[in-house]
């Protein structure tokens, strides 16, 4: 199969690439311009782990093809401090220890990061169901809700 | 030196929530894990495995994939080593099989191409010519003596002759006499349990870059619970000596025991010999489901007697595990664990392992344990509510404590069960009310927790900063712990100090991070490094201040001079000291290494509410509280994170996870969709309580505790459901339609 060029914005920057039509996101990301925030845990669309939003909308780009990607803008773990200033879900996330092995934070961030946009004040429910797609083995979720709850909380006084 | 007469110091870091040091990283995306490395050149693997339960292999034809452009190697069994050792030779046959395949997934031949398409294509070229035999996945048919024989000759000594060759491990625990203790008793129940094999489900899955010259020197890039071991598992099966391989432990992302063997990564040094390049090789989420580790899966038979204030009067368990295609050893630990928290006249468990047609098992978080007391704190259960008992203050007046003779041998010294189930009883979730439809359960916990080979050096820098060097990957905070109880011993601030984990040519030999001992025994011998090198800057001292070597002691982070002879000199600080350090002698270091002994056990109680759905069967968790002895908790957030961590993957366990398998002995659910683990919108918050008993056998009173929380969640919700549903549930999972057939008859 012959590979297609693809231009997209990524975390802000225009970004060209060649990909082959069967090709997910996910590996263009990882294996064609070395972000490997986002991770592989199922391929399947089950875990989230490979989270990233599309023009906005929170999808596993696992799920997403490269050659869908065309003129669209991606925003990426990668994409979510400014320099050296974390995003106050990044700081929250450590000071509230709500990860432990941290394969699935990057997801989880960049999915929580996007409910914060949509609903700046969400009730723990709300926030476990905006979650659900995103699989953790590590913590039973306990310190990931509380700490999302605290940015919010953070953000909404800023 | 009982407990290092530190029980009751105070701590100025261990006890504290500091910034855990590989956290920025881990936000950010750019922490490491085993799939997010590259090499020059790499070629990418790809593994064909069985799509049989149970074949011999009669030939395998790699011609039509050797020739596709882009292949640059296929490699099957006869690339690999033949070890002697029986533990080696089973994780040889297991990376490619030998002969038969054992299971559905077992890996048969792998290929190496430029590409991950190319390699894809290739393994479906690779022809395999079978010949099926029949084959088992039930632990019970595969104890028949009819059964198929998924191996032959694999019984240990002691298995009684005329069972089926499938059964290869029996084991006896116990004490006193159960024929008078159960004439004894008011009330006897038996039971029989069965549970299905579960999945550690890690997030992600098993990755590797490997690359292995014609000389025998090779490096290897992994996620694994230990490199040690890969080094070792690919030394044998590749036929190479250990200090010819170095292999780096990369971020891991989750193991809970899964990670504490080895898959790919022979394979991958396999195939970069026969091709010159480095590979890499990541599984499929599918592969690590239906060719890594799942537990055991088991059948038990539990006969509990009880007078009618509730005191035990006698015990027996019989206990069927199946640990998959190869001999094993688990039920060895569930059998010990089984009665662990009770106080016994008369007690015997008797445990079996049976081979089925099923992936190698391997351990998860307590292995054995979760599920032979599942089945006792069930009919523990079952008495209270016939006999009309409390079931806390039942398990309160036959609670194991210091003195007890433990149902598997030794006695127990300081053990903190009786203060958690106090603690739980005294805790408002154990009286609040519950509606219709909701029923409370508990149960408690054990694991024996393990010390072993450990090996850590802690380097003193010229700035007065602290570098420490250990050999275990950080899977949930371990670095962090580990700098703070190198910073609180050494009197420095924690953020002076960084902990580094090293790969196999830089450190001694580690065990794998298992059995919960990182925090106890890699802290263990942190702190003892931290002594050798305090004892080395006291002599320092000595010399520049002209005294007694012996005249100088350790405060706060300085060297003060002591005694009648010692002079006044001002302290002199470990920067201080470490500024001068080329002019008093060179470099400061201290390291020890040891085979830690002292782990002490751990228990835990936790409390569960649930509403059951009576027309779907559904269960839903309301609310959960977890209490456990920490011994003393160094970074109480990560302690709390294994307890509340543990706890949802018990209710996995308890209410949906489960390896199922058709009638042709195919694993029928090889994803997350189907292999169901729990979600955030499943679960309540999970509220913790830490209990501090502290052990004797380290200096700060550390014991494990990532273990234990997974251990009562089985029968804490097991009897939840079962006091909310009405009917006595003796399956696990609880999956809807299991529970609403139960309900409805």
């Amino acid at each position: 199969m012959k590979s297609i060029p693809v231009e997209t914005t990524i975390n802000g920057d225009r970004t060209e690439f060649l990909c082959q039509p069967d090709e997910s996101l996910l590996d263009v990301l990882r294996d064609r311009l070395g972000l490997t925030g986002a991770k592989e845990g199922c391929g399947t669309g089950d875990c989230g782990a490979c989270s990233v939003t599309m023009n906005g909308r929170v999808v596993c780009s696992c799920l997403v093809l490269g050659v869908e990607t065309e003129g669209a803008e991606i925003e990426t773990i990668e994409g979510m401090a400014k320099g050296e200033e974390l995003h106050p879900l990044q700081r929250v996330f450590l000071e509230e220890a709500a990860l432990q092995c941290g394969i699935c934070t990057p997801g989880i961030l960049v999915a929580a990061k996007s409910l914060l946009e949509k609903n700046p004040d969400p009730t723990d429910t709300e926030v476990r169901y905006w979650l659900a797609g995103n699989l953790c083995r590590c913590t039973g979720y306990d310190k990931i809700v509380k700490a999302v709850q605290k940015a919010a909380a953070e953000m909404r006084a800023a | 030196m009982a407990f290092d007469e530190q029980a009751k110091r105070t701590f100025n870091v261990v006890g504290t929530r500091v910034p855990r040091p590989d956290g920025i990283d881990k936000v950010t995306g750019k922490a490491a894990y085993g799939a997010d490395i590259t090499a020059p050149g790499m070629l990418h693997g790809r593994i064909l495995r069985s799509p049989h339960a149970h074949a011999r292999i009669k030939s395998i034809d790699t011609t039509a994939a050797a020739a596709l452009p882009g292949v640059k190697a296929i490699v099957t069994s006869a690339d690999l080593a033949t070890p002697e050792d029986a533990g080696y030779a089973d994780i040889a046959m297991n990376c490619l099989a030998r002969g038969k395949v054992l299971y559905d997934g077992h890996a048969v031949a792998a290929v190496a191409a430029t590409s991950k398409a190319i390699a894809k294509q290739a393994i479906r070229l690779i022809e395999v010519e079978y010949e099926i035999l029949p084959h088992v996945t039930d632990v019970d048919a595969a104890m028949q003596p009819d059964a198929p024989v998924v191996q032959s000759g694999r019984a240990l000594e002691n298995v009684p002759a005329g069972m089926s060759q499938n059964v290869t491990t029996h084991c006896v625990f116990g004490h006193g006499d159960l024929e008078a203790g159960f004439a004894k008793a008011d009330k006897i129940v038996e039971r029989s349990f069965k549970t299905a094999a579960t999945h550690q489900g890690y997030i992600e899955p098993q990755a590797c870059m490997a690359s292995l010259g014609s000389d025998g020197r090779g490096e290897v890039w992994c996620c694994t619970q230990g490199q040690y071991m890969v080094r070792s598992n690919c030394a044998a099966v590749l036929g190479v000596e250990e200090s010819q391989l170095k292999i780096t432990a990369s971020e891991i992302g989750g193991g809970f025991g899964g990670k504490t063997s080895t898959f790919i990564e022979p394979v991958a040094l396999a195939l970069s010999r026969k091709s010159g390049k480095p590979v890499k090789i990541v599984m499929s989420r599918s592969e690590v489901l239906r060719a890594t580790g799942p537990t055991i899966s088991t059948s038990m038979d539990i006969k509990i007697g009880m007078t009618k204030e509730g005191r035990i009067t006698a015990a027996r368990g019989e206990l069927r595990y199946s640990g998959g295609a190869y001999p094993n050893s688990t039920v060895d630990m569930g059998a010990q664990a089984a009665f662990a928290a009770y106080d016994l006249e008369a007690v015997e468990t008797v445990g079996w392992n049976a081979m089925t047609n099923r992936p190698m098992e391997i351990p998860y978080r307590a292995p054995g344990a979760p599920t032979s007391i599942y089945a006792v704190e069930s009919v523990v259960d079952e008495l209270c509510q016939e006999l009309g008992l409390d079931p806390l203050d039942v398990r309160l007046m036959n609670a194991a404590r210091k003195g007890t003779l433990s149902s598997y041998g030794p006695t127990f010294n300081e053990i903190g069960l009786v203060a958690t189930l106090e603690a739980a009883k005294a805790h408002p979730h154990y009286t609040a009310p519950l509606g219709p439809n909701q029923g409370r359960g508990l149960s408690c916990g054990f694991w024996f927790n393990f010390g072993g080979n450990t090996c850590v050096s802690l380097n003193i820098n010229d700035d007065g900063t602290v570098g420490v060097v250990e050999g275990n990957p950080d899977i949930g905070g371990s670095r962090a712990s580990i700098s703070m109880m190198a910073a609180e011993e050494l009197g420095v601030p924690y953020d002076k100090v960084r902990t580094v984990i090293a790969d196999t040519a830089a450190l001694g030999f580690n065990d794998v991070t298992d059995g919960s001992r990182v925090t106890f025994a890699v802290g263990l011998a942190a702190i003892k490094a931290a002594r050798a090198a305090i004892n080395e800057m006291c002599q320092r001292a000595a010399k520049i201040w002209g005294i007694d070597e012996d005249a100088v002691t350790w405060v706060d982070g300085a060297a003060v001079p002591a005694g009648p002879n010692a002079g006044t000199h001002p302290p002199m600080t470990l920067a201080e000291i470490a500024a001068v350090a080329s002019n008093t002698g060179g470099p400061i270091s201290g390291h020890h290494e040891v085979n830690a002994d002292g782990a002490g056990v751990s228990f835990g109680v936790h409390l569960c509410d649930t509403e059951v759905d009576p027309e779907t069967g559904a269960v839903k968790i309301l609310r959960y509280t977890v209490f456990q002895d920490a011994g003393k908790a160094v970074h109480p957030d990560y302690v709390e994170g294994q307890m509340q961590g543990g706890a949802v993957q018990g209710i996995g366990w308890a209410l949906n996870e489960e390896y199922i398998y058709g009638e042709d002995g195919t694993l029928q659910n090889p994803a997350f969709l189907d292999y169901r683990i729990p979600v955030a919108s499943d679960l309540p918050p999970i509220e913790t309580v830490i209990l501090e008993i502290p052990n004797p056998g380290h200096p700060y009173g550390v014991r494990g505790v990532g273990e234990t929380p997974i251990v009562p969640p089985l029968a804490a919700i097991s009897n939840a459901v079962s006091r909310a549903a009405g009917v006595r549930m003796t399956e696990l999972p609880m999956s809807p339609p299991r529970l609403l057939k139960a309900i409805t008859g």
